[in-house]
């Protein structure tokens, strides 16, 4: 007993050690790139500390825009958790070579979205010190009323669910044995529902406010899921082309251009949409338009926003083509910009684009333009680098895992002698 | 009989006068007012005007009361309509009742039926104090409105909030 | 929360307070009178955009006063002819004097509605309606998610952005717990129609100020409160009533 116990606590020490050390150790690149990230990280710390102490006032929200960049990055970061586990779908019926690799990778990233996601709120919170009071039992939580509280419960549980399953997928590789379907495919199958219900409960979040008729369209929901389809698979492709680089895992690009064909449908869905909800507004002409005016013409002379929500159309129309036509989508370099079109398009369409303008203007008429400040902008920066450096060292200790060359000392010796 | 008879007299004496504080008391609390807003030493009116002739002739009031500007349906009417003439220190109705500044009201009640209805509600004018409890106060019309000239005066608004940036980027 | 629960909370306030702001103050809780449920009417026709509620109401209800600036009231101006598309009201007027003869002025608090958006999204509970019908905040609960400013078609809720600012000499020490007690930074208050003054049968602070005598006040429940005859007499109307929400603030004309 005490044997098996002290081999237990010998292996797990063994595992810290050699966890640890796989993450400490690597090329050139990964320091750069690990110290980038933290150096980013460090900044936006520090400029957090002063928000944290003085309150909002330091950042530029007012009481005529009350949500600003945070928000948009955390509606963002929803869409993209919630279409990285999406991918498994197709990944299932395509046969995208590696299945459980990819099924691991989606979910690991879906995890590191929703924790980005999850800091957005934090930092957005006044009173972080009362974040308690919206746990269940502990705290009181406003269920069912509340759509906050229906998003902290699913985001929370999607969270768990993507942790556990690529970490039940890994243990077990880690000991060399096969994963029990019976257990795990259930699992991956309920966290593809959930991966619709986190963003439809996050759309629901602002559609459900007639106070803001921007946001009260029941479009929302749809455009939600649609433009999630398109942001998140178009990182994925990227994150793939990196990985296969440097790791073992081998994505042919016969599913980099099936993803983008799906990616193509998305994005039509996406602007049909768009279009639906402009010509219900500008035919139909009632006061209500003004919040999307200020988007697309500007109101009063105020048009800070129209710019860029020019640029983000532009950028997910060109995209659409570039995915439309086998010619640009089957090649990579041209798959590659029509992904980083996409990545941007949407975060401005669906971030600062459809957060903003519902402030704008407000219930009483008033205009603020906002724009984030310094502090808006480094903290955001420093929550998106802590997001990438939890990926990449997740990615640090899976793909070794998965590749076998990391494993319980016993199969390790084994495949030695 | 006899001590019948004063027995009787002195029940209904004691009606009356119950009656009458009952009146008096609807008239005089239901409305509890400062006194009258009179410009200082003015009061009592009958100090100079009881020695004086009477000219009932419309003019240009030259010697005294040269702040007056009649602004209040000027065409049709002069000083002696609302004020008394053989006693100044009243105001008359139409019908020939005199009342005390103080009852101002039932004078302006005459033409403004509707605001009078309104006010004794509570409803035209400002109510202060306590609502329950019976202590809330009235004004009478002559507070905030000049007889002579009643429109409402423009008054400077206080500052406008801070705009939260810059002037041009509100509206 | 009991009782004794509730003395003790205030005793622990008023300390607090004393220490903080070395002043004595008097945290009431006064609870909810039977039968009672406030309404407000404010006479359109009447009100020449002084802000002087504003400032009453400021004053009154221990707001900061600058950086950050926090009014419960906002009194916007409209051309004479609008009246229910608020996207053209002016909020920074300041002209010499007013009323002025091409506009009128629409004074927009906390309409206290009976069907309130704000407590419905609340992801704490951390503000509700009482029995008398005033939506009240915990400021000591909330969270400052500001959900609810997001949710409110009357910006009838104010955030306050950083620690409020409020010169010495010039706190308000008669407090309801619900009410104009100290506030702290980053979190939500809001107009109770003072409910610290009217759970004691005083009119609210705006109500006193007004110079024109526009505010009016009372128990929708009390057929013969000044509410109620404004409301049988008087052509009223709510805003945004397409919403909903039920408020509890009308708004009328002379007539």
């Amino acid at each position: 007993m005490s044997q098996s116990l002290r081999e237990t606590l010998k292996e797990t020490w063994r595992f810290y050690r050699k966890t640890l050390r796989l993450v400490l150790t690597g090329s050139k690149e990964y320091y750069l790139w690990c110290f980038l990230l933290l150096s980013i990280m460090i900044v936006g710390f520090l400029c957090y500390l002063p928000q944290l102490q003085k309150g909002l006032i330091t950042t530029n929200m007012k009481d005529q825009v009350v949500w600003g960049l945070y928000i948009s990055n955390f509606t963002y970061l929803v869409g993209v958790a919630a279409a990285a586990v999406l991918l498994v779908v197709p990944a299932y019926i395509y046969q995208f070579g590696p299945i459980k690799e990819i099924v691991v990778l989606g979910e690991l990233f879906a995890a590191s979205s929703i924790i980005m996601a999850l800091l957005f709120v934090i930092v957005d919170l006044g009173r972080v010190d009362r974040f308690w009071h919206m746990l269940p039992w502990i705290g009181k939580m406003n269920f069912p009323s509340s759509l906050l509280a229906w998003d902290v419960i699913v985001l929370n549980v999607y969270l768990l669910l993507n942790l556990i399953i690529p970490i039940y997928l890994l243990v077990k590789t880690y000991y060399g044995k096969e994963p029990n379907k019976k257990f795990i495919v259930p699992l991956i199958l309920f966290s593809i529902p959930m991966a619709v219900t986190i963003h439809t409960v996050t759309a629901f979040l602002y559609n459900g406010l007639p106070a803001r008729p921007f946001w009260n369209a029941s479009i929302l929901a749809p455009r939600f899921l649609a433009s999630a389809f398109c942001s998140g698979p178009a990182i994925i492709i990227i994150v793939f082309q990196i990985l296969r680089e440097y790791t073992f895992i081998k994505v042919e690009d016969r599913a980099l251009f099936k993803i983008a064909e799906l990616m193509a449908y998305a994005m039509f869905l996406n602007l049909f949409f768009l279009i639906s909800e402009m010509f219900k507004e500008y035919y139909s002409n009632t006061v209500h338009i003004a919040s999307l005016k200020y988007l697309y013409e500007g109101l009063h002379g105020h048009n800070l926003l129209v710019p860029w929500i020019w640029v983000g159309t532009l950028m997910n129309l060109i995209a659409f083509i570039l995915f439309l036509f086998p010619i640009t989508r089957q090649r990579l370099s041209t798959l590659n910009i029509g992904c980083i079109l996409i990545i941007a398009g949407v975060w401005i369409e669906k971030g600062p684009g459809l957060v903003i303008p519902g402030f704008v203007p407000d219930p009483l008429g008033e205009i603020y333009e906002y724009i984030p400040n310094f502090r808006e902008l480094f903290i955001s920066f420093g929550i998106w680098a802590t997001g990438f450096l939890i990926f990449t060292i997740l990615m640090k200790v899976a793909i070794p895992i998965a590749s076998g060359e990391f494993s319980h000392s016993r199969y390790e010796k084994e495949k030695m002698s | 009989m006899r001590i019948l008879i004063n027995g009787l007299i002195l029940f209904f004496i004691l009606i009356l006068t119950y009656l009458t504080s009952v009146f008096s008391k609807e008239l005089i609390e239901e409305f509890p007012v400062p006194p009258p807003p009179f410009s200082e030493g003015i009061y009592p009116c009958s100090n100079c005007h009881a020695s004086m002739d009477l000219n009932p002739k419309k003019r240009v009031l030259k010697d005294e009361h040269t702040n007056i500007q009649l602004h209040h349906a000027e065409t049709l009417r002069w000083c002696l309509d609302c004020h008394y003439s053989k006693n100044r220190d009243k105001l008359r109705l139409y019908n020939g009742e005199l009342i005390d500044f103080g009852r101002s009201y039932l004078l302006c009640g005459e033409c403004h039926g509707n605001v009078f209805r309104d006010w004794k509600a509570g409803i035209h004018g400002k109510r202060q104090g306590y609502f329950i409890g019976g202590k809330r106060t009235y004004l009478l019309c002559v507070h905030c409105h000049d007889a002579h000239s009643p429109k409402f005066k423009g008054i400077k608004p206080e500052p406008p909030p801070l705009p939260p940036k810059v002037k041009r980027d509100v509206r | 929360m009991t009782k004794e629960e509730k003395e003790a909370l205030i005793a622990r306030l008023e300390e607090r307070y004393l220490k903080k702001y070395k002043k004595k103050f008097r945290v009431g809780i006064e609870e909810a009178i039977q039968n009672t449920l406030w309404g407000y009417g404010l006479d359109l026709s009447r009100c020449i955009g002084c802000r002087r509620c504003v400032y009453a109401c400021v004053e009154e209800n221990n707001c900061s006063r600058e950086k950050p600036q926090s009014q419960w009231i906002r009194v916007i101006r409209l051309k004479k002819g609008s009246l229910i598309n608020l996207e053209d009201s002016e909020h920074y007027y300041n002209p010499e004097l007013v009323p002025e003869k091409e506009f009128l002025y629409i004074p927009v608090q906390c309409q206290q509605c009976e069907n309130p958006p704000c407590v419905r999204v609340c992801p704490v509970h951390a503000t509700w309606k009482e029995p008398d019908g005033l939506v009240v905040v915990d400021y000591n609960w909330c969270i400052g998610c500001r959900y609810c400013i997001a949710a409110c078609p009357y910006r009838g809720r104010i955030f306050n952005w950083g620690e409020p600012n409020v010169p010495p000499e010039h706190w308000n020490t008669s407090v309801h717990y619900l009410g104009n007690r100290p506030r702290m930074r980053n979190v939500v208050d809001k107009c109770t129609f003072c409910i610290q003054r009217v759970r004691m049968g005083r009119y609210p602070a705006c109500v006193e100020v007004c110079p024109t005598g526009s505010r009016k006040f009372g128990n929708l429940l009390d057929p013969n409160s000044e509410i109620r005859y404004v409301i049988q007499n008087k052509r009223t109307f709510r805003l945004k009533e397409d919403l909903n929400t039920e408020p509890k603030f009308y708004y009328f004309f002379e007539a």
